[in-house]
């Protein structure tokens, strides 16, 4: 099932990459003449309230909510990593601060928090960055900064048990800085865990991007991202069924996939887990 | 136990306190002031302006400011809605049943599928059974709740027109009327929060009852000649149950993320549509205010499960 996974996210990456310069229609032609229309061959998913064509909204905000998928993932794996790395390598009194930190985090109500965030900040970061680039660089950070927790335990608890490992004694015996030993030594065998933990993140930060866009709090009205097109789909679901359906499902498949590819990389770093 | 409940108590204080430290340092980091109108305005003289400012407080360093607002706070002075005109705190109290009732009902819902699946499935593992009901937990746990909310609007409310799908708080209906009114319009939001936890809780169910099904202890319990229901439900769930709740402890946070979607896609009146409202009207006090109460709950309920933990695992009450 990995593997079908895996072949549904590449495929998707793909469209999303390629699609934009094969399908040729522009997001924003609006057409009046041909408002809410069901899928045709003039326009394969259908069209929208506007009239404005589907598949190439779809295209380009599959773009954005993978790009932010991947980014914050990366966000939450590097803050996860440093955290749970300086508090495997401390201990003592650094470790329990940074894990009250962590659990305080874990405790967080997070959505609420996400939704603050990014009504306090949005219109100051818009005007350092413009509209489109602010906005990424705000849920990037605050998703990835809502999701470093689990990763940075799990970095922590291997660390536990790597640092007393005989080749890193070894390195210790041989004068390796303790900046080495980690960088060399522990952390690339801490990665296993971690890197099922962030493909798992990849799926969550793409569903909390796509809650916020559904929730009216992502990106601006004009930028299609999934969420948004749910949200702007779901007054006309009696009368174009198809416009909610098309965007649901490509946020599903693409959780769907990831989640898949994560249990796949599980089975496969930890056989402990296989029967 | 005793101790025990008191000592998990007396940490539920200070994460409640750095909770209030993180709430209260975004709200004062972030841009904007709460006098930006009376700058404009050319009615206010900037003398009586800044006479307000220092009045309520606003050059004060920022730790007394929070040491003021923590007091305040304490008080139940949660401050006056710019929008509906109320006290915030009547105004989520208002909101609070509705949306304690849903998220109840469906983690019930959840326990009520999560349990005998998981429980059935890892009896037999890799039966048909236990396969069709991984894959149909996976989908669960993958489809977002957003999505799971229009695709049951679409098929109970506009194809079948089984089920209302607006929320209304205001049924004329006495008696039984009154109630059936209630729950035909709870069961959608009630499913699609339950399926939804529900199927991340049949994984780790199953899971762990696997891990505990093959312990020597249950072969003995076996090899006495007990019952394989008796062996299942008094042995093996009660030693599995416990990751589980630590598990759905920290899942909390996500099951009120998910309240929040699904109060705002069947417009249910509860503290979470309330929390979008005041977002996007730019009401800060009921923000700051549903925002604090959402972390209270997520507190309150780590707090249930850490007393369910020391019930189901008595070694950790004498720790």
């Amino acid at each position: 099932m990995a593997v079908v996974g895996l072949c549904v996210l590449v495929a998707m990456v793909l469209a999303v990459m390629l699609g934009p310069s094969l399908w040729k229609v522009s997001i924003n032609d609006i057409d009046f003449g041909a408002r809410l229309n069901g899928p045709s061959l003039a326009h394969p998913l259908g069209t929208d309230d506007l009239g404005q064509d589907l598949l190439s909204r779809m295209l380009y905000g599959g773009r954005i909510s993978l790009a932010v998928g991947l980014a914050a993932m990366l966000m939450a794996m590097l803050v996860g990593v440093t955290i749970g790395a300086v508090a495997g390598m401390a201990r003592g009194s650094v470790d329990a601060a940074l894990m009250w930190l962590t659990d305080l985090f874990l405790s967080l109500p997070q959505l609420p928090l996400l939704m603050l965030l990014i009504y306090l900040f949005r219109d100051s970061l818009k005007g350092v960055f413009g509209p489109e680039l602010g906005v990424f660089i705000l849920i990037v950070a605050v998703i990835g900064g809502f999701r470093w927790m689990p990763v940075a335990r799990l970095v922590r608890a291997q660390f536990f048990s790597l640092r007393e490992k005989e080749y890193v004694e070894a390195a210790r015996a041989l004068g390796a800085s303790t900046l080495r030993q980690v960088v060399r030594h522990i952390l690339p065998n801490a990665l296993g865990p971690v890197i099922v933990a962030g493909t798992i993140d990849v799926a969550a930060a793409i569903l909390a991007e796509s809650t916020l866009s559904f929730l009216g709090l992502g990106f601006p009205p004009d930028i299609p991202t999934w969420g948004r097109l749910l949200f702007d789909s779901k007054d006309y679901l009696d009368i174009a069924p198809h416009w909610a359906m098309t965007a649901g499902t490509a946020v599903f498949l693409a959780v769907l996939a990831i989640n898949f590819i994560g249990d796949g990389l599980r089975d496969a770093l930890d056989p402990r887990k296989v029967m | 136990m005793g101790t025990y409940i008191l000592r998990r108590l007396l940490i539920a204080v200070p994460s409640l306190l750095g909770i209030s430290v993180v709430l209260f340092t975004v709200l004062a980091l972030a841009p904007g002031d709460p006098f930006e109108e009376l700058a404009t305005n050319p009615n206010v003289p900037p003398e009586v302006r800044l006479a307000l400012r220092a009045k309520f407080g606003l050059d004060d360093p920022i730790w007394q400011r929070y040491f003021h607002w923590l007091t305040a706070m304490l008080h139940g002075d949660w401050g006056f809605s710019f929008i509906s005109r109320v006290d915030v705190d009547q105004l989520i109290l208002q909101r609070l049943p509705v949306t304690l009732v849903i998220i109840g009902a469906s983690q019930v819902l959840a326990l009520l599928v999560a349990l005998p699946v998981g429980i059935y499935s890892a009896a037999r593992p890799y039966s048909w059974f236990d396969r069709i009901a991984s894959s149909l937990a996976f989908v669960g746990f993958s489809l977002p709740t957003f999505f799971t909310g229009l695709l049951f609007i679409l098929l109970f409310s506009i194809t079948l027109d089984w089920l209302p799908f607006v929320y209304r708080a205001d049924i004329t209906a006495t008696g039984w009327a009154w109630w059936w009114e209630h729950i035909r319009q709870s069961i959608m939001p009630v499913m699609v929060l339950g399926l939804f936890q529900g199927a991340s809780w049949t994984r780790y169910v199953r899971s762990s009852v696997l891990d505990v099904i093959r312990l020597d202890y249950v072969t003995t319990a076996r090899s006495k000649g007990l019952k394989e229901r008796v062996v299942i439900l008094k042995h093996v769930v009660r030693n599995a149950l416990i990751p589980v709740v630590t598990l759905v402890a920290l899942q909390m946070p996500a099951v009120f993320g998910g309240a929040i979607v699904t109060e705002q896609i069947f417009r249910i009146p509860g503290i979470g549509s309330l929390l979008i409202d005041a977002i996007l009207r730019n009401d800060t006090p009921v923000v700051m205010a549903v925002t604090f109460v959402f972390a209270c709950l997520v507190i309150v309920f780590n707090l249930i499960a850490d007393l369910l933990y020391g019930w189901l695992d008595p070694r950790i009450s004498f720790r």
